[in-house]
């Protein structure tokens, strides 16, 4: 067992570098892919416009726009989108050669997304000064130690984001048909996440169902920590909800995936 | 020209006995789209809660405008992508050679080659909802005017098509930029809110450069008697110029395609 876990340490950086070197060579493909995520550009420009013509409920206008300009940078760095591939690669039948391997088709799928960070901070950088520009900045935390927290906060936040979707993406193991399913997740995520619209928007009764799920503890809780100034107690507990969720998250995709493994045709072996 | 038409019906009738074999997945999609859509909804729910109108537009005129969308997105995602997606991996693949074999146009061939019917369940719902919001409205559309919604509806969807082949012709030249309809489709989503309610250079790019404004906005404004003569014409005459545009841009593309498989 020991060696088995140790045998996967070491093929960490490699994995790395081949994630690299892919990202590098699909890099049109790559930045058209973050270019997809203008959702929170469109909401800033319609609230924007709501908001001027005065404040909407607590928003004013440089609330909204430090919101989602926020938003565009927490989801730049944690959206993955592994149940794609996961799915693709089951019903294609080459997930078959990943389980030939010594090692969990979790941790290559994480190490290649993970070395796509790099790239995708780049995007982030231009993001962020444009934050640090506009009339958003006013309303940002300025709070040393809550900005410190929004490292593991995103970190939390990505690992419960891919391992959800890894979790969805084993869905191909039971059913054909995954895209209305995939539909109805992202359509879910998007309200409960605090992607579309503030969490503290939406009718209480939204806001308090959005607080069972793991949806806010991906994007909304990081967000929050970086424009919302809050007692340090507060903002530990948001984290410690996280950890609960990315472990909650993890258990999940590893069932998934152990459950939809005995049911693999491997189509076309 | 009845061959190519004969040949159409023909690739249709094959995606109808295909949808037909699933049938539960038929029911099954539908219904989610369905829900998916009407989660949609949440924001402009929320936003016309708290505030009578927005940008000179009140709930049931917005109500209409998503309307448009929902009819849009079904015939897209009913008729056009997954032809696209069918195109881009046939490209990939270097299958895309035996279409251009045929004596048959091509452009006309692969904009044809796949549908998913399922989408007409989501029509019904877009027609649900333009239905409510005239009767939130009080008063139903006049005839007239809803002659010119649905010709300006049609326009839109050609509209719609012409920026979406334009797109998959480039992966002529850069293979596997399929995502490039993904990200359309992300952009696309603007054309849930009227484009009076963005502002400044957003509105600019959303009518001229990414002509949403045309796709729900204006035929939106047509059914609901606000659309002037001048702005209808433009509206025919911008989709008359992206057709031709995207016709162009076929041809130049299809000329440089250089097979993957040999």
């Amino acid at each position: 067992m020991r060696s088995a876990a140790a045998r996967t340490v070491r093929a960490i950086p490699t994995l790395l570098r081949i994630g690299l070197a892919e990202t590098v060579a699909y890099r049109a493909e790559f930045i058209v892919w973050i270019l997809t995520t203008t959702m929170p550009l469109i909401m800033l420009g319609l609230w924007t416009t709501v908001a001027d013509e005065g404040p909407f409920q607590a928003y004013r206008s440089e609330d909204f726009v430090a919101y989602y300009l926020a938003m565009l940078i927490v989801r730049n760095l944690t959206g993955s989108w592994v149940a794609w591939q996961v799915s693709e690669e089951i019903r294609l039948g080459t997930m078959s050669m990943r389980l030939l391997r010594p090692l969990h088709p979790m941790v290559a799928f994480a190490t290649s997304h993970l070395a796509a960070i790099p790239f995708r901070g780049l995007i982030a950088i231009p993001v962020a000064v444009a934050l640090l520009v506009s009339s958003g900045a006013s309303a940002l935390t300025h709070d040393p130690a809550q900005l410190a927290l929004l490292i593991p906060s995103i970190a939390l936040g990505w690992i419960i984001g891919f391992a959800c979707l890894f979790a969805l993406g084993c869905l191909a193991f039971l059913v054909t048909q995954t895209s209305a399913i995939g539909n109805i997740y992202f359509t879910l995520f998007g309200i409960l996440s605090g992607y579309l619209l503030p969490l503290d928007l939406l009718p209480s009764w939204i806001s308090r169902v959005a607080a069972c799920t793991p949806f806010p503890s991906m994007l909304g809780t990081p967000v929050r920590l970086l424009v919302h100034p809050m007692a340090r107690g507060d903002a530990l507990e948001l984290l410690a909800i996280q950890g609960a969720w990315a472990v909650g998250a993890i258990a999940l995709a590893l069932t998934a995936w152990r459950v939809g493994l005995r049911r693999y045709e491997a189509v076309g072996a | 020209m009845t061959r190519a038409l004969r040949l159409v019906l023909l690739q249709l009738r094959v995606n109808i006995a295909r949808a037909a074999a699933y049938r539960a997945d038929f029911i099954f999609n539908g219904v989610m789209t369905l829900v998916s859509m009407a989660l949609a909804l949440l924001p402009l729910l929320i936003l016309f809660d708290q505030r009578k109108v927005v940008a000179g537009w009140d709930k049931p005129s917005a109500l209409v405008v998503m309307s448009y969308f929902m009819a849009v997105e079904a015939i897209l995602e009913g008729l056009i992508n997954p032809s696209l997606v069918d195109l881009v991996e046939r490209i990939r693949t270097g299958a895309f050679d035996y279409v251009l074999l045929k004596p048959v146009d091509a452009q006309l061939m692969v904009s044809t080659s796949r549908q998913e019917p399922w989408h007409v369940i989501d029509l019904a719902g877009a027609l649900a909802l333009a239905i409510y919001a005239f009767g939130l409205r009080g008063e139903p559309p006049a005839l007239v005017d809803v002659l010119l919604g649905i010709a300006l509806l049609v326009t839109g969807v050609a509209a719609m098509y012409a920026v979406f082949i334009a797109c998959a012709a480039a992966s002529f030249w850069v293979v596997r930029l399929d995502n490039l309809v993904y990200l359309l489709g992300a952009l696309f989503d603007t054309a849930r809110w009227p484009v009076q309610v963005f502002r400044g250079v957003w509105r600019i790019v959303f009518t001229f450069v990414i002509p949403v404004a045309i796709m729900t906005t204006y035929p939106a404004m047509a059914l609901l008697g606000r659309l002037d003569g001048r702005t209808a014409l433009a509206t025919v005459g911008g989709t008359v110029v992206l057709l031709g545009l995207a016709r162009v841009i076929w041809r130049t593309a299809i000329r440089s395609y250089t097979s993957a498989s040999s």
